[in-house]
């Protein structure tokens, strides 16, 4: 069962990382978003994977019974889902501000901040 | 400190700031509002790390275990002499950019949310520096990362656009590689908080999980820092901001990886043992070397001081590499040396901005003659960064490079030497360009620089003379430090020695 999780982990990963490496803004965007769940579902295997109870306290008890998953892994998911969405949605939202600016998604065409300020630039030769 | 304060001080670095930055929001239509809740908020910052650090001074380390909850279950704070240290240090930085703020932020750049963004900024580098709970870390981080995304696109130019998609995506990549090195790490110990992790991996067997843990907290820190091989993002993205958004990433945002990097590192895993130590060793001596040359062909100001940023984390990291005691000791004073003298020179090139109208080193020139006191206020900086005595940037330096040749690493010191003097070449090329050569423009029109902006350069300046003819007091509070910091059983003892808080239990 691990192992079945480890390489669908895996496979997703290597899908993230494959179009984290292309020009195209979108796909990075997706590539990101890919990677982020795959490491949420690494901590939800890395916190155990067993059958089990929710993590729910039964009425009149007062402490979890002994065959109950672990709460944590599932907070820490939460949390960095969370947090995953809101970065993602900055990002998405750069990217779309970025297109209606300059006009494209490549990053190739993206060459604004390099040209700032650049050693190579001709016109401040000129004018010095 | 009033009696029902006592056992809140570690409480207050966060919620001032974070408190200010909801007022800032709230009168979002009132610039002259902001500024001044965003002044005294800065202050009242201030003074609250003043005062943790005045408590840690004479009780070591001070926790704090939030909700009540006993150690290894809530999320404990903690502060050292190492983090606070760090908090006060980035609290100056941060009141010296709020006065730099007067004089050079546009209306415009205040709406757009300067204020409430660089306030929640502050809350996340201050959350990084004292929380004890290493998932609690990677939420400062995205807290900071995304406040800084929204500061570096103030103005809404192609070139911030462009570079904070750079940003971005190298960090949110950083980001992710340490939430799986969390994971990893949880799933081999079963807990997030670091006392109780330094207490629990030693007693681990090794295995391939937690090598690949440390290997990736080394990655995504190393990002973060801006180590050799992946430092990318940083020239690619820092010049682009406003300048006082430049200062301020400058003096803080790679530091916190780099403290980041050294918690983990003498917590957690030991650098000493597996292999971990040629690693930093090699990534050391590269972010010196290629910082340095990346800045020796640029010709913008703000460029220049960004791969400067790098070739100085190189230094920081040699402490880490040879970490004994005494490195340790010099790469805390080397931190604190260039959080004060990194953020001074991107303040100097907004003054060189204003007085000159460029940042192009080709364009400017004159200021010599037109305003000597600038001039006199980059030397100091600039010095101290190259390693002239008797400024800050010389003890600095001598500590860790002494440390390297005590500590049987001398090729990383002759490189340490040899970075500082090509360190000098670009301080002296800025020097050259700006100050002494008469302007190249026919008309030469050279506009005041405001006090407002003097003030901070000037009292920056101040701290680096400090610093450097009396730097007794910080070496032995350096030495302390370092000596608290390599030792976790001190760590430990004070995080799981925290009395309950009376009528709580968890």
């Amino acid at each position: 069962m691990n192992l079945v999780y480890a390489f669908a982990i895996a496979a997703q990963m290597g899908c993230g990382v494959y179009l984290l490496l292309s020009r195209h803004g979108v796909r990075i965007l997706l590539g990101i978003v890919l990677l982020s769940t795959a490491t949420n579902l690494l901590i939800f295997v890395a916190g155990g994977l067993r059958f089990t109870a929710p993590p729910v306290i039964e009425q009149g008890m007062r402490m979890l019974g002994t065959e109950t998953a672990n709460a944590l892994p599932q907070a820490l998911i939460l949390t960095a889902i969370v947090i995953g969405f809101a970065l993602v949605a900055f990002a998405a939202a750069l990217m779309l501000k970025t297109y209606r600016s300059v006009g494209s998604v490549l990053t190739s065409d993206h060459t604004d901040a390099e040209a700032l300020g650049s050693p190579f630039d001709k016109e401040a030769l000129r004018d010095a | 400190m009033p009696e029902f304060l006592a056992g809140t001080e570690l409480f207050w670095p966060l919620a001032i700031p974070l408190a200010t930055a909801a007022v800032c929001a709230a009168a979002w239509a009132y610039p002259r509002l902001q500024q001044a809740a965003s002044l005294v908020g800065l202050v009242l910052t201030l003074v609250a790390s003043l005062v943790l650090l005045q408590i840690v001074l004479s009780e070591d380390i001070v926790t704090k275990q939030f909700g009540g909850w006993a150690p290894p279950f809530g999320i404990s704070f903690v502060a050292d002499r190492f983090s606070a240290a760090m908090v006060v240090i980035s609290s100056v930085l941060a009141l010296a950019a709020g006065i730099f703020a007067i004089a050079d932020l546009r209306r415009r750049q205040v709406k757009a949310g300067f204020y409430p963004l660089f306030q929640g900024l502050m809350v996340g580098v201050n959350g990084a520096f004292l929380t004890g709970d290493i998932f609690n870390l990677y939420v400062w981080f995205e807290v900071m990362l995304i406040a800084t995304l929204g500061l570096i696109t103030l103005d809404r130019t192609r070139a911030q656009l462009d570079g904070a998609i750079k940003y971005a995506v190298l960090n949110l990549f950083s980001t992710i590689l340490f939430l799986m090195a969390i994971g990893l790490l949880y799933g081999v110990t079963g807990t997030l908080n670091m006392a109780d992790l330094a207490r629990v991996l030693p007693q681990t067997e090794g295995s391939v999980a937690l090598t690949v843990s440390a290997m990736l907290f080394l990655l995504a820190f190393g990002i973060k820092a801006g180590f050799f091989p992946l430092f990318f993002w940083l020239p690619a993205s820092y010049h682009t901001a406003t300048i006082i958004v430049s200062a301020v990433f400058a003096g803080l945002l790679t530091k916190v990886g780099v403290y980041a990097c050294f918690r983990v590192f003498t917590l957690l895993f030991e650098v000493n043992e597996g292999g971990i130590r040629p690693i930093v060793a090699f990534f050391a001596a590269g972010t010196m070397l290629f910082g340095v040359f990346g800045a020796a062909i640029q010709w913008d100001v703000r460029r220049i001081l960004s791969f400067h940023i790098i070739s100085q984390i190189g230094y920081i990291m040699l402490g880490l590499a040879i970490a004994t005691p005494l490195a340790m000791a010099g790469a805390v004073f080397y931190i604190i040396h260039h959080i004060v003298v990194k953020a001074n020179l991107f303040f100097v090139a907004g003054a060189i901005h204003r007085a000159t109208g460029t940042y192009d080193l080709r364009k400017a020139g004159g200021l010599m003659k037109s305003s000597p006191l600038l001039a006199v206020l980059f030397l100091i900086p600039a010095l101290s960064l190259a390693g002239i005595p008797p400024l800050s940037g010389f003890w600095a330096k001598f500590m860790v490079i002494d440390a390297s040749f005590r500590g049987d690493m001398a090729w990383l010191g002759a490189l340490a030497l040899v970075v500082g003097l090509l360190t000098v070449f670009s301080m002296s090329k800025i020097w050259i360009e700006a100050f002494w050569k008469t302007s190249p423009r026919k008309v030469a029109r050279v506009r005041a620089v405001p006090v407002a902006m003097l003030v901070p350069i000037a009292a920056l300046g101040l701290i680096t003379l400090a610093i450097g003819f009396n730097p007794e007091p910080l070496v032995a509070f350096a030495n302390v430090a370092a000596d608290t910091m390599t030792d976790p059983a001190q760590f430990i003892a004070a995080v799981f020695s925290e009395p309950r808080i009376a009528g709580v239990t968890p």
